[in-house]
């Protein structure tokens, strides 16, 4: 049998990136989504030759949260649900750091709800990956505000009767300029989200549609990891402009992956301070003492 | 702000006073989110920062506000925010973050009446315990309280230096009546100003270990992007900053916290002691209401009552040794304050029974007045030689 530490030396650039002595193993259940989401992130952060110096991952609470203690770069695992305003802080303080963020759906939906959709409207150049398996995982399953009707958590045991959010609408809505949706089992595709994400110059938004088989499968009798890999396999139907989305969820085909927002137009915030605010105000001092 | 070389006098609000003072400290960073009545200071340095390419948000919420400047502070900034009670009850939950990951911020509590919505324009000083006890968990606490427009300029500077030292959050509380007051003040020359910056490790990255016991107490802090690259959480955590539940390492982390301040009791106890020398009432009074006591203590002397004042600048931790001396020496203590008695209990518990204490407490937002200490003090029949 190959150890983790093992495994990991076969794939040196990712292996690099890993506090592999210092954090692991690792505290997700097995068939969790998150692992392979982390691993995906990583890899687009090694493909697109970022120093490890300049990477700040930050996480709110959760599963999903624990993201960063594992990778070796600037981390931070900030308080529930607020990683995006320790994000802005750390951005705008010092635009230089690549920032990217790992949200759960509760976590970033929830309880930060208010910080997600401010952060969309300022367009600060962050990326954030919203890992949406629809409860929380960490307290046991309980409900959250993604959990579609009528299915069932550990706070929700007759099946849910709220109406679910939309994590991308939302995003969309709300002036995030770059808006994404993918799954665990396209791991491929949310390799190279999360790379156009982090490419992209303002704040962009990638849901990963992630399987836990402890919780959400268990509760809602989903069966094993692999089938709901399977699930998300032949539930996904890629997002193309013009699209009639209520046709393909009517046809079953109820997650819409690939980019559904990519806009240029829009400064971003930090480039935006600098040319505006900083010059008017450097200019207003000149003004004064002619 | 910049004239050089002089000392500057002026005629200053007290919330412009703390604006300055930020200013003079060398703030990279503000957050905020608008209430009353600390608002002119956001007010102020959304207009001056840019001035010096700092950088200025508002924020969604208090909320958003104190981790926006916990972020900034990571990355190196020596960063604030300003606030009154609704705001200060709402940061509370990033203020314990900042304890236990051991973030410098400063933050400025302008209070004014509660509890809730309560009195958004009128003054209090009810949030002294809160500045204490608010975020939950056992965390240590520094928290100022200025008197005048002149010691809101310097101890928003002196916060800065304690943060920054301590790499700690620290409170500075004003209240609406400081806030909003103006006084001609003479300010000293910025560049006469002690400034402490935080100090940077300089050992090589492998053998650096953010929150280990040094000592001083207190690790060296590295700025994101600057090589070392480390952990932070609000978990407890092991002297590299990542998550532990062994009992010897919580011990390790929670005591390094409370002795920060403990061990540095000298450091940060600051008293103004008027007119003590021969006291035997004595006027404990904070913030505002040290105005009205120095007044009182004049008028109490001309009527032959050896009168003194002592005024806890640095309310938290608490003064103890002066409060101790002081309690041997006199044989009537007065507590008026703007609150229920937040201060007045602190003083009983050094007291401890021997002393005759006694509260003047107000909290319909009316300022105490040196007549309402004066007609307190006589009405109690103190003994006088």
């Amino acid at each position: 049998m190959t150890t983790p530490v093992q495994m990991m030396a076969q794939h040196p650039a990712l292996h690099e990136w890993l506090r592999a002595k210092k954090s692991f193993p690792h505290l997700w259940c097995p068939g969790c989504g998150i692992g392979t989401i982390m691993g995906a992130a990583t890899r687009a952060l090694t493909s697109m030759q970022y120093s490890k110096d300049e990477v700040v991952v930050i996480s709110g609470i959760g599963c999903t949260g624990r993201i960063p203690a594992y990778l070796d770069c600037n981390t931070l695992h900030t308080t529930h649900g607020r990683a995006l305003t320790f994000a802005t802080g750390v951005k705008f303080s010092r635009p230089k750091l690549k920032v990217l963020v790992f949200m759960g759906d509760g976590d970033g939906l929830a309880i930060g709800g208010n910080h997600f959709i401010h952060t969309c409207r300022r367009n600060i150049d962050i990326t954030a990956v919203i890992v949406n398996n629809y409860i929380y995982g960490m307290t046991g399953g309980q409900a959250s505000p993604t959990l579609p009707e009528g299915m069932k958590a550990s706070t929700a045991p007759y099946g849910s009767m709220e109406p679910p959010f939309d994590a991308c609408n939302l995003a969309i809505a709300a002036g995030a300029t770059f808006v994404a949706r993918s799954t665990v089992y396209h791991m491929k595709e949310m390799e190279k989200l999360i790379q156009k994400g982090m490419e992209h110059k303002g704040f962009s938004v990638i849901e990963i549609v992630a399987q836990c088989p402890t919780s959400f499968g268990r509760m809602n009798k989903l069966g094993n990891p692999i089938d709901m890999l399977e699930y998300q396999k032949t539930h996904a139907i890629k997002y193309y402009p013009g699209m009639d989305i209520e046709a393909a969820k009517a046809e079953g085909k109820d997650i819409i992956t690939g980019v559904l927002k990519d806009e240029n137009t829009k400064m971003e915030y930090c480039e935006k301070y600098d040319e505006l605010i900083i010059k008017k105000a450097l200019a207003s001092e000149k003004e004064k003492t002619k | 702000m910049t004239k050089s070389n002089s000392e500057r006098e002026e005629v200053l609000l007290g919330n412009d006073a703390v604006a300055f003072g930020a200013l003079a400290a060398g703030v990279d960073f503000f957050a905020g989110y608008p209430i009353t009545p600390s608002s002119e200071i956001a007010e102020l340095l959304s207009r001056e920062m840019p001035k010096r390419r700092g950088k200025f948000i508002q924020m969604e919420d208090e909320i958003a506000s104190l981790g926006a400047v916990i972020g900034a502070s990571l990355a190196g900034a020596k960063a604030m925010t300003a606030t009154s009670g609704p705001g200060f009850s709402l940061m509370q939950e990033h203020i314990g973050f900042a304890a236990i990951a051991e973030v410098p911020c400063v933050i400025i509590n302008v209070m004014r009446g509660g509890p809730s919505t309560g009195l958004p324009t009128e003054s209090s000083q009810a949030d002294i315990m809160q500045a204490k006890y608010g975020s939950h968990g056992d965390y240590p606490s520094i928290a100022l309280m200025p008197d005048s427009v002149l010691e809101s300029y310097l101890f928003t500077v002196k916060a800065f230096n304690l943060s920054e030292k301590y790499r700690t959050p620290v409170f500075v509380l004003t209240d609406e009546i400081l806030g909003h007051m103006r006084e001609n003040v003479i300010l000293p020359p910025v560049e006469e100003l002690e400034i402490i910056n935080r100090q940077e490790p300089t050992v090589p990255a492998e053998w650096y270990h953010p929150f280990e016991q040094t000592t001083t107490g207190i690790a060296p802090m590295a700025s994101f992007g600057h090589g070392y690259r480390f952990h932070v959480t609000g978990l407890t955590h092991d002297i590299n900053g990542f998550p532990t539940s062994i009992p010897a390492e919580i011990d390790a982390l929670m005591n390094k916290l409370k002795n920060k301040v403990l061990y540095n009791t000298k450091d940060l106890t600051m008293v103004e002691e008027y007119q003590m020398e021969d006291a035997e009432v004595c006027i404990l009074a904070v913030g505002s209401v040290g105005r009205s006591a120095r007044r009182a203590v004049k008028i109490l002397r001309h009527q032959g009552i050896k009168a003194g004042m002592l005024r806890p600048q640095i309310i938290w931790p608490f003064p103890k040794q002066p409060v101790e001396k002081m309690l041997k020496q006199v044989e009537y203590v007065l507590v008026p304050e703007m609150n229920v008695g937040q201060v007045r209990k602190e003083v009983e518990r050094l007291a401890d029974g021997r002393d005759r204490i006694e509260g003047l407490n107000v909290m319909n937002s009316v300022m105490i007045t040196a007549e309402d200490i004066v007609k307190k003090i006589l009405n109690a029949e103190v003994p006088v030689d």
